[in-house]
């Protein structure tokens, strides 16, 4: 396999007509991270991932992979390969040749280029459908067959768009294992597209939360779970509520709201109205509505709820303690 | 037959039996109530019965036919393969097969990189779906005139003293009128590609529509050229397509008369001219016979091109 290398983007932009889609992005990726570009339908991640395969040209910026500028090469001459959302396996050809396919048009000789194709495919445990047709294979195994096809041309990056939306809940947290593994064990870096937070949580070394062709924050996921720097991010994320403190703008996670039944002595922060419970297994989901600071959600494990169950219509008190608000950039 | 088809009668049943037993005799007429494969032959029988009276009884008569004798003056009905005999001797229907053939393969070969080149373009170069769909209705502009009409238009034109010959001279090109543009091969085939290339166009184009975009990049990204895709990737892909515009434009090719007969001005020779001219001296008998050869020999082209792929899944 090749060797990893840094991905950077400087000032890299996409304009479609006077539509900006990318707007100036910089970024690092670290060689041998696993990134995930995160964000909403029409944010600019796909547009990212699809200037840095190479399918699409870059209006202003550059693209620089290991000190090579590579931003107007031809796709296959970059070092990144692209794995396609809907897997574009060509359904004319069997597994193996879809896996070989690069090496066919390379002109390599056909036993060696079965062979390292069988590698491939033993590599993702699919070396028994070689001979399949793609439309004989589940989708995972399609997944599996088109990760075979774009790892044989041994790239330094591997570009994911959105891979596992097509599969069904179960497989894609199986796939999400998968892939974080594989990614391990080659040790190239893997830059993933994918609207899903807990995707991105679960396998990214590296977040970069983007919204109007812009990068919001990026970070770790821990650093971009806990410590949202924008609205946005917070509301994006999941899993937080933006309160206004002091006239600016705080996030504070659900499950740091603290909630009594009474005002304690300390002075509660706010009192809210409970809407609806939602029992959701290990958490139970209170949403509020504050009055003036909105709605809000407390997230309390089951434990700490069926200890001192609170009734919809009920009111309750809030706390918070101060080094869980986060201030958000206004 | 789907699962509903066959669940609907229970739950008929079960709520004539709770409600009242005799309804169902009165209950109106339903296709629910009879068996799934009777239901099947029902509905496909208007189609059966329109192709059983006007393609499998003509075909029966023309095969009965072709086995019945002829004199200068009369027709007999017999069982007696003087017509097969006459025509598989005589070295007339040979080389007329052999021209026949001759047109459909030149004509095919032609249509085919007109036609895939046009459908590729319309596909894959043109972007938006308006403009495909404009440039895809510009193509079928010429079909709004009879067939006839375009054919006799070129006469003028390719004509010793027409537009082409003269536009030539003019311009220094040549000095005498080229005698080979009309009445010759050149102009039969000329009108055969100006009339069936569009039948070419329209399945290889509605193939390549299905191509799923992201496979052509799929195939940039493993290095492929662009001749490379299209090798490997958007004609192994767009091959129903190809196979189905053939058949059309080859059993087109196969069956014409009048285009050979108006652009070669009678001196050039196909089966369907063989055929025309036996019905016009009244020779019925031997003009079925060649039918029917013509007929076997179609089958033959289009069986042969059916083996090169399964259409069946275009379909």
């Amino acid at each position: 396999m090749a060797k990893p290398l840094d991905l950077e983007l400087a000032a890299t932009t996409k304009m479609y007509g006077d539509t900006v889609a990318v707007d100036a992005i910089d970024h690092r990726f670290a060689a041998g991270s696993y990134s995930c570009l995160l964000g909403p339908s029409g944010c600019g991640k796909s547009s990212t991932l699809r200037m840095i395969a190479g399918h699409e040209s870059v209006s202003t910026g550059d693209i620089v992979l290991g000190g090579t500028n590579i931003t107007d090469l031809p796709p296959a001459k970059r070092g990144t390969a692209m794995m396609f959302q809907n897997y574009a396996l060509f359904p004319h050809l069997s597994v193996i040749d879809n896996v070989a396919f690069s090496q066919k048009m390379k002109g390599v000789e056909k036993s060696v280029r079965l062979k390292k194709a069988h590698q491939l495919l033993e590599l993702v445990a699919m070396d028994a459908y070689a001979q399949r047709l793609p439309a004989q294979l589940s989708g995972g195994q399609q997944q599996r067959v088109a990760l075979a096809r774009a790892l044989i041309t041994e790239p330094s990056v591997l570009l994911l768009d959105e891979p596992l939306s097509a599969l069904d809940p179960f497989l894609r947290i199986k796939m999400r294992l998968e892939l974080k593994k594989l990614q391990r064990e080659l040790g190239i870096s893997f830059v993933h597209v994918t609207h899903s937070q807990d995707e991105a949580l679960a396998l990214a070394d590296d977040i970069i939360v983007m919204n109007g062709g812009k990068i919001e924050q990026a970070g770790t996921p821990r650093t971009v779970f806990n410590a949202p720097t924008t609205e946005f991010v917070a509301r994006f994320i999941g899993g937080h509520n933006v309160l206004h403190d002091k006239g600016a703008p705080v996030a504070l996670r659900a499950d740091r709201l603290m909630v009594r039944k009474t005002a304690g002595v300390d002075g509660a922060a706010l009192s809210a109205y409970v809407k609806d419970v939602e029992y959701l297994g290990s958490s139970v989901n209170l949403a509020l509505d504050a009055g003036g600071a909105g709605e809000l959600t407390a997230a309390l494990t089951d434990e700490t709820f069926f200890q001192d169950p609170i009734d919809i219509g009920a009111t309750v008190f809030l706390t918070w303690k101060p080094e869980d608000a986060h201030r958000l950039a206004a | 037959m789907t699962d509903q088809t066959h669940l609907m009668p229970n739950a008929h049943a079960k709520s004539n039996a709770q409600t009242s037993r005799p309804t169902r005799s009165r209950a109106p007429f339903s296709l629910d109530r009879l068996p799934g494969a009777v239901t099947g032959w029902l509905l496909s029988l208007p189609l059966a019965l329109v192709l059983a009276f006007f393609l499998v009884l003509p075909i029966i008569m023309i095969v009965i036919v072709s086995f019945w004798g002829a004199t200068e003056f009369s027709i007999y009905p017999a069982f007696q393969f003087d017509n097969y005999e006459f025509l598989l001797t005589s070295p007339v229907t040979y080389q007329v097969f052999l021209n026949t053939i001759k047109y459909a393969v030149i004509t095919w070969a032609i249509t085919l990189v007109i036609g895939f080149t046009v459908a590729y373009f319309l596909a894959f170069h043109v972007r938006s779906l308006t403009w495909q769909i404009v440039l895809f209705l510009l193509c079928t502009i010429p079909f709004w005139t009879s067939n006839i009409i375009r054919m006799i238009s070129w006469i003028p034109f390719l004509g010793r003293n027409g537009i082409a010959n003269s536009a030539l001279i003019s311009m220094g090109v040549i000095d005498e009128p080229l005698e080979w543009l009309l009445f010759s091969d050149f102009s039969v085939i000329l009108a055969f590609v100006h009339l069936y290339t569009l039948f070419m166009v329209v399945p290889i184009f509605n193939t390549m529509m299905r191509i799923d975009k992201s496979l052509i990049e799929a195939a940039y990204d493993n290095g492929a050229t662009g001749f490379q895709t299209l090798t490997n990737v958007i004609i192994p892909l767009t091959k129903p397509g190809i196979m189905i515009g053939s058949i059309f434009v080859v059993t087109l090719v196969m069956g014409d008369f009048i285009t050979v007969r108006f652009m070669s001005g009678s001196q050039k020779a196909n089966v369907g001219r063989l055929i025309s001219n036996d019905i016009a001296l009244l020779q019925y008998p031997s003009a079925a016979a060649t039918a029917v050869i013509l007929l076997v020999t179609v089958l033959i082209v289009i069986s042969v091109l059916l083996r090169f792929v399964d259409i069946r899944k275009e379909l």
